[in-house]
């Protein structure tokens, strides 16, 4: 395995930067020719080469706190006159005449995009085999996924193409490619981060996340996206931390609670050691570790292939080649403009929880399906709330097994569903999390998770970089492997 | 419990999905596995759990009642797939 080099992380662009040993073009430049060698990852949908030229021509060095870093946009977040397709047909030429929250945030903190990563089609899928533009490849083994929804964003990182890139997770979309590709991956606090501008997919559990090399790093781009915005009734105005600053925190007395059922049955006996292998890392520095249970954990996956559908079959009733997106040829009528437009802009995963959320949703099974569903959501999130009584942080494997194969488990969805057991049981209690490299099994990374209490982002961001200090995992690069 | 073939026909109309039989019944499989698999909810007592329908109750408080958007309706317009003189397009509705 090669290393990373400095230049392939945000605080290592922004010394070179203030240094005067790198310039805003020439990192572009970088990005821009990574780019290109690396396309057949697949990972970028569409790429923003002059226009990154020339807003790194444009600017100031240190004019903000990310000036001259370069990054990918996963393509959820609407960029004004770029297009942006959440990786479907259906919006294959939507151009959004506005930028979302998060990526005017990054666009003022100086930070430059390079252009619009590949996602699974409306972040639903764990593989990104989903998307309308194709799958993407893993940098350490290009035969194998990178992970999903935000799978082009991940091995954008893991690849060194951009040193961060942003994401969203509504199941464990930021952190199963994160643990996938061998990068962190920060999922915020439901209500953390702004949301606006970003394609809904369950708008309960959506929430923009960051990927990068380091906790440092997403420490820094999530002081820059985070906070209140009119624009988002469901973004705290809660004041945020200091993340960057509370990083040499340490784990000294840290209580980290290992939850029994995040190494239940499905999980891999080699990616179960080599997180538990992490975990005595962070114990030798301080921290000390906890049984905990977390019992209605395996109702997470039934709960939320009720709740997502639902909510998604609601979402995404305005597609109806009316107003924007994809629209069918000659209608006959409404009905035929509305169901041949959808029928045709959607892929095979979106129609089926489509279908599935309508079904829970239609008259007579609310009550039994989707009311029902929220009163379990409630038993999952009291238990989280239960063990942080007792524990600082939860732990655990992010994803039960490595990277799987290009279409090993393409024909069956349960299959893919249920190995999002560990991430999904957060997204419906609302919780941070953080996917952090922690060794590698047959030469393909292993991530572990960490959870913490709401907005508990600094404890989080201060536990994985105190495991970064003192391990090596982050900074192997998928170079001689792939 | 396996849908019927009218009942999918019928959950594909509200979904508004112009589907082919085939697709129909690929997507009807995998749909009565999904049902089977959350079937196991029912079997949770969930007596005296309140739904949980957002997992942080929004803090924001009520916006003051002005209007702070311009009128962006030619931009929006644009991107219609079909609109004509400051509408969107569809088939006729009414005979």
């Amino acid at each position: 395995m090669s290393r990373i080099e400095a230049l392939d992380t945000v605080s290592g662009q922004l010394a070179a930067l203030a240094a005067g040993s790198a310039t805003a073009i020439a990192l572009v430049e970088r990005s821009l020719e990574r780019a290109a060698a690396l396309v057949e990852l697949n990972a970028l949908i569409t790429t923003t080469a002059d226009a990154a030229r020339a807003t790194a021509a444009r600017l100031t060095p240190g004019s903000g706190p990310l000036a001259g870093v370069p990054f990918a946009q996963k393509d959820l977040f609407c960029t004004r006159g770029v297009r942006t397709t959440c990786g479907s047909r259906m919006l294959a030429d939507f151009i959004a005449p506005y930028d979302a929250t998060v990526s005017e945030r990054l666009n003022a903190a100086g930070a430059v995009s390079i252009g619009k990563a590949n996602m699974d089609e409306f972040a639903m899928g764990s593989s990104n085999e989903n998307s309308f533009f194709g799958p993407v490849r893993n940098p350490w083994d290009r035969q194998r996924v990178p992970g999903g929804s935000s799978g082009g964003s991940a091995a954008l990182v893991a690849a060194g193409v951009v040193p961060f890139a942003t994401g969203s997770d509504t199941g464990g979309s930021v952190r199963q490619p994160a643990a996938l590709c061998g990068v962190v991956g920060l999922k915020p606090t439901y209500g953390r981060v702004s949301r606006y501008g970003m394609v809904a997919y369950a708008s309960s559990l959506d929430q923009a996340g960051v990927l990068a090399h380091t906790a440092d790093d997403c420490a820094r781009v999530l002081a820059a996206i985070a906070g209140a915005d009119p624009r988002d009734a469901t973004c705290s105005t809660r004041p945020l931390d200091d993340y960057v600053g509370a990083l040499g925190s340490g784990v000294r007395g840290l209580r980290i609670g290992v939850v029994a059922e995040y190494f239940g049955a499905g999980v891999d006996p080699a990616v179960a050691q080599a997180v538990r292998g992490a975990l005595q890392v962070l114990e030798r520095e301080g921290a000390v570790l906890v049984d905990v249970r977390l019992p209605s954990l395996p109702l997470s996956i039934p709960a939320y292939y009720v709740l997502a559908p639902a909510e998604a079959s609601s979402n995404l009733a305005r597609y109806d080649g009316v107003r924007f997106g994809h629209r069918c040829d000659a209608p006959t009528d409404l009905a035929d403009l509305y169901g041949r437009s959808r029928a045709e802009g959607f892929g095979t995963e979106v129609k089926r929880r489509i279908l599935a959320g309508t079904y829970v949703l239609s008259a007579g099974y609310y009550d039994a399906y989707y009311r029902r569903a929220q009163r379990v959501r409630r038993l999952i999130a009291n238990d989280y709330q239960r063990a942080f009584t007792e524990v600082d942080l939860l732990a655990g494997p992010t994803a039960p097994d490595v990277a799987f194969a290009l279409g090993e488990k393409a024909a069956d969805p349960l299959a893919m569903y249920a190995a999002d057991v560990n991430t999904v049981a957060v997204n419906l209690a609302g919780l941070p999390a953080i996917s952090v490299p922690a060794g590698f099994v047959t030469g393909l990374p292993v991530g572990l998770q960490l959870v913490g209490p709401a907005f508990g982002e600094t404890r989080l961001l201060a536990a994985a970089h105190a495991l970064q200090l003192v391990s090596d995992w982050h900074l192997q690069a998928p170079g001689a492997a792939a | 419990m396996a849908l019927d073939s009218a009942t999918l026909v019928h959950l594909a109309r509200l979904a508004r999905l112009s589907l082919g039989a085939s697709e129909l019944e690929l997507l009807g499989a995998d749909l009565d596995r999904t049902l089977a698999m959350i079937d196991q909810l029912q079997q949770i007592d969930v007596n005296g759990l309140e739904p949980l329908a957002q997992p942080q109750a929004p803090d924001t408080g009520n916006r003051v009642d002005s209007v702070t958007e311009e009128d962006h309706s030619a931009q929006l317009l644009g991107l219609s797939p079909a609109a004509e003189g400051g509408y969107f397009l569809v088939p006729k509705v009414i005979e």
